[in-house]
């Protein structure tokens, strides 16, 4: 039992935040030079880096927010409604 | 080793025996002499520690808080000004369960500036969630000290503890004091556990973030019960340490003539030495007179109170304190403690010696036979003693 | 420059689904501490908003050992901490992540203390210009001119330059930074870390909730403060200036964008007049003066 306020890491401590957002990043895999500009830049971390450095989203927890799609250098990320 | 220590020192030298590791110091009068003489014990070599010179209390009470987080005994003392400038941290230790040691030289607090003893400081921080334990002498502090890590570091227990020592009496007069050996103290304490946690890499905690409604109430639940199982670990680590150097204080509490009492003073502090020998010497007179001094504060002694004085005629409170609007300190939470008992003793509250004025035996031989007249005459009326409202005008 | 994004870690200290708003710089900021140092670090938060972002009790958004402390109280706590890693010869970085408020404000007089003393520890300040945890109220460290809920007709006093206030101090390492430039804040986490003694980096962190504007804008309102010459980059080792990233070419003026684009991008300063402009643009002027001197 805890005696204290000691917290465990966990993913998704605000729940599903994939449910906040109202526009969805979709990645033109063709397009994407694997630059990993949106990779570094996204506030979730929820961009995975594979093994060959192109890029998927783990839209779970994307909030939507489109920093990825306003800085991808080749316009290979489009926000679209859900 | 007997020396002739103030009750600075002995503050001092039971840290350096404690084998402190993170001393966090800011000076406030008057205790001064306790971080000067860590200070020159770490400069000389003689304590291995991390001494840091803060530029307030309230960041030593925070440093104190990243050290013991860090799994390291730290260690602070302060007074007054100094306490409340730190109140913040100081419930915020409590809260992280940390086992520091703080040594508080009992002041008054201003305005006016006063630099004399008073316990209001420490008392109004009884709310903080720490072990408060008051001294009554010197010899008193430094075995204090180095009792207090035992109980802040018990697993039962886990809470910071607050030393209180009268600021001038104690704190600048010397008495004979026996320091025991190092390797007394190391056999009694040994180094910090890990609890209730460590910042480490290898385990990555996260201490203190928000909690809901949900959940906080349940973790002061926590926080209380182990300030409340304390009372068992300060009387079995008083014991321990008689068995070890011959010396105790009665654990919670110091019962002197309490047993055939008729009247009994309830004090804390040095001025409960005084009045011993108030009480010594209406005994000459036939006086069944006897003195009970709350050793701990917090957690309030409810249990040994009413042993004590269920069936004593009248009980005096003596409260170098004062909470506005409510009186002494000590008189509220005594008659509190006997509420319930069928037939509870007559108790009368006396407010004294705030701002540093001396409570002379004197004044505590009338005080013990004031009472008795007060009971006689119904009169349960808490008094200021040696009010002269003179000296406004 | 030598790093590139590639040679970053994958590592992600920061958990996803943690409670932070849309596009928050202050959680990109952690999420570079991250890739610049791994998870060998304890951190040190005060009340802010990365208090929040950790998300509630029993859980934490944050693989990393973190102490929650009082707002005042970070450079104290983490001075605390690093003593005691002293103590116990272990030679893990001890980080303060803090706010503007409680950096510059109410925390600035334990950032002294400890600056003064040397401690040992590295405190990056993420600068979101106003205490936005509790709603958008200005600090010392809002831009003049800035709308928050307490200047609504926008600061009247400058901004508090605190990294100049850190110089003053001889600390070992100074830097400012932007989460809009990754590469030039990583490899300045990296340099202070490497150092013993008080270092201090202060991160510009544009948030969208305060500053009025649409959360995809983060990056480049960030980009544009530096490019624009608002937000000037640089670091000061052993008292030297020198500056970095796109700035080092930016003291000539021209070669800045107007600083209008930077303003005009954001609604906390929707309310600005041509003069409030032009005072604002001459103070960035003389910014540049000034580090002129400075770097020389």
């Amino acid at each position: 039992m805890r005696i204290v306020a000691v917290s465990e890491p966990s993913e998704g401590v605000a729940g599903n935040t994939g449910s906040w957002r109202l526009m969805k990043p979709v990645i033109d895999r063709e397009r994407c030079t694997k630059c990993l500009v949106c990779w570094i830049f996204c506030p979730e971390g929820t961009i995975v880096r594979e093994d060959d450095d192109h890029v998927h989203i783990e839209y779970n927890y994307c909030k939507g927010c489109g920093v990825c799609s306003n800085e991808c250098p080749v316009n290979a990320i489009d926000m679209v409604e859900e | 080793m007997f020396r002739v220590l103030t009750g600075n020192h002995s503050a001092a030298f039971a840290a350096a025996l404690s084998r402190v590791q993170v001393v966090p110091a800011y000076p406030i009068t008057p205790q001064t002499q306790i971080i000067e003489k860590i200070s020159e014990f770490v400069d000389t070599g003689q304590l291995d520690a991390k001494y840091i010179r803060v530029e307030s209390e309230h960041s030593a009470m925070a440093a104190c808080i990243g050290a013991s987080a860090a799994g390291a005994r730290a260690f602070t003392a302060t007074s007054s000004h100094g306490l409340l400038y730190m109140g913040e941290m100081v419930f915020w230790a409590s809260a992280s369960r940390l086992p520091i040691v703080m040594p508080v030289t009992c002041r008054t607090i201003g305005p006016p500036w006063n630099i004399w003893d008073e316990h209001t400081d420490m008392l109004s921080l009884r709310d903080a969630g720490w072990i408060q334990i008051f001294a009554e002498s010197n010899q008193e502090i430094l075995d204090t000290v180095i009792q207090a890590y035992r109980i802040a570091e018990d697993e039962k227990v886990l809470l910071p503890v607050m030393v209180g020592l009268d600021a001038f009496t104690l704190s600048h007069t010397s008495e004979p004091v026996d320091i025991p050996s190092q390797e007394t103290v190391d056999s009694f304490l040994p180094p910090r556990t890990g609890k209730p946690f460590v910042l480490d890499p290898s385990r990555p905690i996260t201490f203190g973030n928000m909690a809901y409604p949900s959940h906080y109430m349940e973790l002061k639940f926590t926080h209380n019960k182990a300030i409340e199982d304390a009372c068992e670990v300060i009387a079995e680590v008083d014991r321990e340490w008689r068995r070890l150097v011959g010396r105790g204080y009665g654990g919670l509490i110091d019962e002197f003539m309490c047993d055939d009492a008729e009247v009994i003073v309830i004090a804390i502090g040095s001025s409960a030495g005084d009045a011993k020998e108030a009480a010594k010497s209406l005994r000459e007179k036939g006086v069944k007179a006897g003195v009970l001094r709350l050793r701990v504060v917090r957690p309030f002694p409810v249990q040994s109170i009413k042993r004590v004085i269920s069936r004593v005629k009248a009980v005096a409170v003596v409260d170098r304190n004062l909470s506005p609007g409510s009186g002494g300190i000590l008189a509220s939470e005594v008659k509190s403690a006997l509420y319930g008992l069928h037939k509870p003793p007559f108790v009368k509250g006396y407010v004294a010696g705030l701002g540093g004025r001396d409570i002379a035996v004197g004044d505590f031989v009338n005080l013990f036979e004031r009472t008795l007249s007060s009971r006689d005459e119904g009169d349960d009326r808490s008094e200021w003693v040696n009010l002269n409202l003179e000296v406004l005008h | 420059m030598n790093l590139r994004l590639t040679d970053l870690d994958r590592r992600e200290p920061l958990l996803r689904g943690h409670p932070a708003c849309p596009g928050c710089p202050s959680a990109l900021g952690l999420r570079l501490i991250g890739k610049a140092l791994g998870s060998d670090i304890v951190l040190v938060v005060p009340a802010g908003c990365f208090t929040m972002i950790q998300g509630a009790f029993p859980k934490t958004s944050v693989d990393l050992p973190i102490l929650n402390i009082a707002f005042a109280a970070s450079a104290a706590a983490a001075s605390g901490v690093s003593a005691a890693f002293e103590v116990k010869k272990s030679d893990v970085p001890v980080i303060v992540y803090a706010g503007d408020g409680g950096t510059v404000d109410i925390g600035i007089q334990s950032l002294s203390g400890a600056a003064e003393r040397g401690d040992n520890i590295l405190y990056v300040c993420y600068d979101n210009e106003a205490y936005q945890n509790t709603g958008i109220q200005r600090s010392g460290a809002t831009p003049y001119g800035a709308w928050t809920t307490t200047s609504i007709k926008g600061k009247a006093e400058k901004k508090k330059d605190m990294p100049a206030i850190m110089v003053a101090h001889q600390v070992p390492y100074v830097a400012t930074a932007s989460i809009a430039y990754p590469l030039d804040f990583i490899e300045k986490v990296r340099s202070a870390v490497m150092m013993h003694g008080t270092k201090y980096i202060h991160l510009h962190a544009p948030c969208p909730t305060g500053w009025r504007f649409s959360s995809d804008k983060m990056v480049e309102i960030g980009r544009d403060a530096v490019l624009t010459g608002a937000w000037i980059l640089y670091e000061v080792v052993g008292g030297h200036w020198r500056l970095t990233g796109p700035s080092k070419n930016l003291m000539d003026k021209r070669k800045r964008k107007p600083v209008q684009e930077y303003l005009k991008a954001q609604g906390r300063f929707a309310h600005i007049n041509a003069k409030l402009l032009e005072a604002i643009c001459s103070q960035i002027d003389q910014q540049w003066e000034e580090i002129e001197e400075k770097i020389k």
